[in-house]
């Protein structure tokens, strides 16, 4: 017994005389090492957003794009050609905003969905949310059912049908006897009855409303516009402070309920209250700009590899690499066939499933997928 | 002695099958207390309703001479901490982050100096400081057992309940973890409550023995007084020796006690 706090009487005495050992040392510095990396995406965004603006067949430096931005929040600072205003904010931003926005949006809900359901595979996309919303636009398209009028029905049924997937995803959380296992199966499921559906659906539709599914299904930033962008950017203003408000739950409830019980997380709880908010926020973004599949899956398991299992960190982390993948992405799909383009969602499963695939069989956390 | 947990009229079930019948338990002080009994007889049940990861359907736990079920789970975390059986290892965590998740009751939203230091503070005191960057997937059995054994101190709460601490490490490592928490609630005020499925560790290490048979008490008390070739025969179903060295009881089994026909 006397070995015992002995040793915890050295520690304390160490940590006094203000040196600290070796292994705190390490344990700050990669503390620090993380902060910086997230401040690094931050800066990779800004950077790339300067730079992917001047690309197009108008010439524009990146000072001057910097300056028109911020003359939109402040203005009379610079003095600005009317046409390079209209360039940079009225037609080139609006994508990068929204590939930011999504890109982070579906990078933050993967995530936490994967935090919640402990389940690695599991993914806006995998859960069968992207497909819910594909049907509702395929409904819309083939038989004219809508729930919202005017120009953007489409994007009310597909928000309306991603929804109605994860309530039934979360309303199963409910039943007696299921687990997270029982959700991520559930959601699965749920996909491959979706994407049936809407098979179904473009067997049976006319040329001009199988367009109209296909390049949804695509999925695609091209129609954005800044109305759009300011519904995306409120829904994410409002539910990602949410999910990161729950960072420290999530990573107790990544070793098991009973365990985060018994550390006071109510565990179905935090799970539904996860799964509710995250939905929300998917299915304002696939409402916008349809089946994005890679990100949600992706992003989080790059952050994951990079910064280890905690959600302060790796939450906005999994936010940045997902907006700088579909920032990437988008480029590439805009100017590399020029001037025609090819789908984001395309482009970004093309690229980033080789360097995904490099990632994970690199094999520094190989007990990853154990 | 000052009763530090007391069970009171327990009863759990799954459907309309009775898990834990009518358990009453009064637990001092300081004590190391072991739960043994065949598999399937309410070990672990009861630790859980304990901790109320498992709701009882009735009866009242008091820790402290408050009520548990008064409780938000958050304050129950601060006086009660659980070591499970298995850890989850879908995503890969160091063993310092697992070990600071035991202050989640105690935190605002950021960690602070102070949780930091407890977190090294309890590392040093299981000597396992070296292993704070490793990856908890990455340990031995023994080395894993270590670090929720510090995750439950880094709780500092008065009781820690462990289901099967020992059941999947060698015999050097049982013992490891036995001597720990023998040193552990001598030296820093704790009481732990374990369910245990090695009769002869249970007899070793622990000041009071708790016996059960299909969700009932069979006995309690001192190792020598529960640990009895009678009731050894009428839980077990075994026959078994029961020596005395260096005054503690060790069981030596030697056959199974033929089950009625009917029952196979």
């Amino acid at each position: 017994m006397r070995r015992g706090s002995k040793r915890a009487g050295v520690n304390l005495k160490r940590a006094r005389t203000g040196k600290l050992p070796k292994i705190q040392q390490e344990h700050s510095h990669a503390a620090w090492k993380k902060v910086v990396f997230i401040l690094a995406l931050a800066g990779v965004i800004v950077l790339a957003t300067g730079v992917i603006i001047t690309i197009g067949p108008i010439p524009i430096t990146i000072a001057e794009v910097y300056c028109t931005v911020i003359d939109q929040f402040v203005p009379g600072i610079f003095s600005i050609e009317s046409m390079i205003t209209t360039v940079v904010w009225q037609i080139r931003m609006p994508r990068i905003a929204g590939a930011i926005l999504v890109g982070l949006g579906l990078g933050i809900c993967g995530c936490v969905m994967q935090a919640v359901l402990k389940n690695p595979l599991a993914s806006p996309f995998t859960l069968g949310i992207s497909s819910g919303a594909n049907f509702g636009v395929s409904l819309a398209a083939v038989f004219g059912i809508t729930i919202l009028g005017g120009p953007y029905f489409l994007v009310g049924n597909a928000f309306v049908f991603a929804l109605l997937c994860s309530g039934v995803i979360i309303g199963l959380s409910g039943l007696k006897g299921a687990t997270s296992e029982t959700m991520v199966l559930a959601g699965i499921a749920l996909n491959y009855l979706f994407q049936a559906m809407n098979q179904l659906f473009s067997y049976i539709a006319s040329d001009e409303q199988r367009d109209v599914m296909r390049i949804w299904g695509m999925g695609s930033i091209g129609g954005l516009n800044w109305n759009s962008i300011l519904v995306i950017a409120v829904v994410s203003m409002v539910c990602l402070p949410l999910l990161y408000s729950k960072a420290w739950d999530l990573n107790l409830m990544t070793v098991g309920d009973e365990a985060a019980t018994s550390m006071g997380v109510n565990a179905g709880h935090v799970r539904i209250f996860v799964m509710v908010v995250s939905s929300l926020l998917v299915a304002a973004l696939v409402a916008f700009v349809g089946v994005i599949g890679f990100i949600g899956l992706v992003a989080p398991h790059v952050a994951r590899l990079i910064l280890g299992s905690d959600h302060r960190y790796i939450i906005p982390a999994a936010g940045g690499l997902g907006a700088i993948l579909f920032l990437f992405a988008d480029v590439i799909a805009m100017n590399l066939f020029s001037p025609s383009t090819i789908p984001t969602g395309t482009v970004m499963s093309v690229i980033g499933v080789p360097f995904f695939l490099y990632l994970i069989l690199r094999g520094r956390r190989k007990e990853y997928w154990s | 002695m000052i009763v530090k947990l007391s069970v009171k009229g327990l009863h759990f079930s799954y459907g309309s099958a009775e898990i834990l019948q009518d358990i009453n338990l009064d637990i001092r002080d300081g004590q190391v207390v072991s739960i043994v009994g065949p598999n399937g007889s309410g070990k672990s049940t009861l630790i859980k309703c304990i901790d109320r990861i498992l709701t009882p359907s009735e009866g009242e736990v008091v820790v402290d001479r408050q009520k548990v079920s008064g409780m938000k789970q958050m304050e129950l975390a601060r006086m009660i901490a659980y070591v499970p059986q298995n850890s989850l290892r879908v995503f890969p965590n160091t063993v310092f982050d697992v070990v600071l998740m035991g202050r989640r009751p105690h935190l605002g939203w950021r960690e602070d100096a102070r949780d930091e230091q407890k977190v090294w503070e309890v590392l040093g005191l299981l000597g396992i400081e070296d292993l704070a960057l490793s990856l908890f997937t990455e340990l031995s059995g023994g080395q894993q057992q270590k670090v929720l054994i510090a995750r439950a101190l880094a709780q500092e709460t008065g009781v820690i309940l462990l289901d099967e601490p020992t059941s999947n490490l060698d015999v050097w490592h049982q013992i490891d973890v036995m001597e720990i928490l023998r040193t552990l609630v001598r030296s820093q005020d704790l009481t732990a409550i374990i369910a245990i499925h090695d009769l002869n560790m249970a007899a070793r290490y622990s000041d009071t023995i708790i016996m059960m048979k299909s969700g009932k008490i069979f006995a309690a008390g001192r190792p020598e007084d529960v640990l009895t070739r009678e009731n050894l025969a009428s839980v077990y179903a075994i026959h078994a020796r029961v020596r005395n060295y260096d005054g503690i009881p060790h069981v030596i089994p030697l056959k199974q006690i033929p089950r009625k026909r009917g029952r196979v």
